[in-house]
């Protein structure tokens, strides 16, 4: 079913976000994973980097990437008029 | 006041506590039973969702992983958090706006037809009972040993007090106790750590003082795992284990044999500093042990985005946008538990390693004799010198959390704290997935499928019966005490991946997948993965690429989203209303027929 241009265009901006987003997820665990012996030669508050990442940072990135997620959508439904409200 | 009277006194107040909550949110109305009326803000919501996702394996296994295997226990870490992600982006708005009852109804709806929705619904039990089973069994061993009464009464009282909350109120009194069980287990979480943190360093923030407690664990570890004596003993660990399998002159050995050699040969094995990432003694070891970290790191992630207890909890929150924050609070309340286990570990590491380790055997601490008893901590001194080298000490993960309270010193209160957060953690996540099963039952086949003219007070009967029989039934298997429990658990993850996740979003995010596609990868997708996880786990297949049977989602996943591709494109595309789902899900709200004046 053919959609208005505006609604496509919502769709599209959704899509760019999400897949910014995951491609960040993406280097948040799997790049700090496969690299980790290398970030490792790094201290950060006393940790190997590489263990802080995976024990605490990557954590903060995925809280940080629910919220810049919801955030960007929920804005994005007001300014094309899809907001529930 | 006796130790046996303030186990009573917590147990008491919080089962009373969650049967209130349950007493007072009873309703007779079926969108309050199923969805708690839609009306869930996003903060309870993301509370409630943390306590559904906080579980015994959580609370009480956790820090025990990462304390036995170090850095690579934290695939689970990263797993458990990151698949809040996926949820997130890829998933808990859309269900919202589909605004139904359960999963297989939106592969129901969306795939047209009972064929889907009945795969849904096999799937949904099969990920969901095994890891009700282990709630049950965590119960079981928590007010066993608080309460002092035998582990089959322990898993009948815990039922009890989960039949209270969900029977009378369904998916209403449930979220609001999960909202108070969150509450007390963080605290119970945090309570102990932050007071251990604070007796070693001064400072009461553990994890931003677990970094030097790291360095100094390094440190000590040089040193006792070259101690002269701990070679000694594991040298003769090692010889013990030889000569016992050199009794058995290539018979084949019994059960109870096998575990002994398991155990010595464990004991034997040099330990692996916590900080090493992947140890292994070849660069081939150690590549095989990263991919197994990444895979199971995936299958956990996007099991969790597709366990249905889970997405269940998105159809409650009153608008598509409050669904969006609601995840933001989940993922933020269950960081804080995944946050401070590595500490936790880290902590009690340091603890043990310099006060326990190299000190004397009749010198130790009460705590040890205590736990010893239950069989979880074991001291075995085989080269009889009265000093306890790190070989001859074994530690049961459980025991970690558990004993923290005793291992920091602490009063016992705060064990009884901790025991009513560990039975919190259990409770909650029982509830939300006998519920799930026990919907999947009573709404998708009882009601969608055989009586769709039902009316409400009969559906809300049938679904308490069921919700009983589902309670007995796993109280029954959890009585029988299954030894795989804990791989049972991380299968559902996997099982979960590959039958849900490629349907599911696919059916979000590609209108061409039609029914054929989603039925068929599905089923390959499941097939895939039991066949993998079995062969590997008791017929001795070999791992593809060295992957455990833990990660068998990783071949389960990809094969069930190809399938649906591939069948998609080779059947007729769905029909006009399928595609007009999809629209529908796509915008929160589509206001004035946006859609029609599009057409």
């Amino acid at each position: 079913m053919p959609t208005s241009t505006k609604l496509q265009e919502y769709w599209h901006k959704n899509l760019r976000m999400t897949g910014f987003l995951l491609f960040v997820w993406f280097l948040a665990t799997f790049a700090v994973i496969w690299f980790v012996r290398d970030l490792n030669k790094f201290t950060f508050l006393g940790f190997p980097f590489g263990f802080y990442m995976t024990s605490q940072g990557s954590l903060a990135i995925y809280v940080a990437l629910v919220w810049c997620y919801a955030r960007y959508m929920n804005k994005l439904d007001k300014k094309y008029g899809v907001a529930e409200d | 006041m006796s130790n046996a009277w303030i186990g009573y006194i917590f147990m008491a107040a919080t089962f009373g506590l969650y049967a209130g909550i349950g007493v007072m949110s009873r309703t007779a109305d079926i969108s309050e039973y199923y969805v708690a009326g839609r009306r869930v803000p996003a903060v309870f919501n993301g509370m409630a969702t943390g306590a559904d996702w906080l579980s015994a394996a959580s609370f009480i296994g956790m820090a025990g992983t990462l304390y036995l295997s170090g850095y690579d226990g934290m695939a689970f870490v990263l797993g458990w958090t990151g698949g809040f992600v996926l949820v997130a982006l890829l998933l808990a708005p859309y269900l919202r706006k589909f605004g139904q009852f359960t999963i297989p109804d939106f592969l129901g709806a969306r795939y047209g037809g009972n064929v889907a929705r009945t795969v849904g619904v096999f799937a949904a039990i099969l990920a969901s009972f095994t890891y009700v089973v282990a709630q049950i069994y965590g119960v079981g061993l928590i007010s066993s040993r608080f309460l002092g009464i035998d582990f089959t009464t322990g898993i009948f009282v815990g039922v009890a007090g989960i039949l209270v909350c969900s029977m009378l109120g369904g998916m209403k009194a449930i979220t609001w106790t999960q909202v108070a069980q969150y509450v007390i287990l963080i605290i119970a979480y945090l309570v102990p750590v932050v007071m251990l943190s604070q007796r070693i360093t001064d400072v009461p923030v553990p994890h931003l003082m677990s970094g030097q407690v790291l360095q100094k664990v390094t440190e000590r570890e040089k040193e006792i795992f070259n101690d002269p004596k701990q070679l000694e003993a594991r040298a003769l660990f090692q010889k013990k284990a030889d000569d016992l399998a050199a009794g058995l002159k290539g018979q084949p050995a019994s059960a109870e044999t096998e575990r002994q050699l398991a155990e010595l040969r464990a004991k034997a094995k040099a330990p692996t500093p916590h900080a090493e990432p992947f140890p292994g003694e070849d660069e081939k070891t150690r590549d095989t042990a990263r991919l197994n970290f990444m895979a199971l790191a995936a299958c956990l992630m996007i099991g969790t985005a597709a366990l249905p207890h889970i997405l269940m909890r998105y159809y409650t929150t009153p608008s598509v946008k409050e669904a969006r924050q609601s995840v933001f609070w989940s993922i933020f309340f269950i960081s804080l538990l995944y946050f401070t286990a590595p500490a936790l570990a880290v902590l009690v590491k340091f603890e043990i390693y310099t006060k326990l380790i190299g000190s004397s055997i009749a010198d130790l601490p009460a705590w040890i004799s205590a736990w010893a008893k239950v069989g979880l901590v074991q001291i075995d001194d085989i080269n009889h010198d009265g000093i306890l080298q790190l070989a001859e000490l074994t530690l049961n993960p459980d025991v970690i959390v558990l004993a923290t309270p005793e291992i920091a010193g602490l009063p016992y209160v705060v064990s009884g704290l901790v025991a009513a957060g560990g039975l919190a953690a259990a409770l909650s996540t029982a509830d939300a997935l006998l519920l799930t099963i026990a919907n999947a039952l009573s709404h998708d086949v009882y009601y969608k499928m055989l009586d769709p003219a039902a009316s409400t007070p009969r559906r809300m009967i049938i679904s308490k019966i069921l919700l009983l029989l589902v309670a007995l039934v796993a109280a029954w298997f959890a009585s029988l005490k299954p030894d795989n429990i804990l791989s049972m658990v991380a299968w559902a993850f996997s099982i979960a991946a590959s039958a849900f996740f490629p349907a599911l979003v696919l059916g979000i995010f590609w209108k061409r997948a039609n029914q054929w596609g989603a039925v068929s990868g599905m089923a390959v997708g499941l097939g895939v993965c039991l066949f993998y996880l079995i062969g590997v786990k008791f017929h001795g297949m070999t791992p593809w690429f060295g992957i455990k049977d833990i990660a068998a989602g990783t071949f389960g996943m990809p094969a069930g989203m190809l399938t649906v591709i591939v069948v998609s494109l080779l059947t007729p595309a769905p029909a006009q209303a399928a595609r007009d789902m999809v629209e529908h899900c796509r915008y929160p709200n589509l206001r004035n027929g946006a859609l029609d004046e599009a057409a």
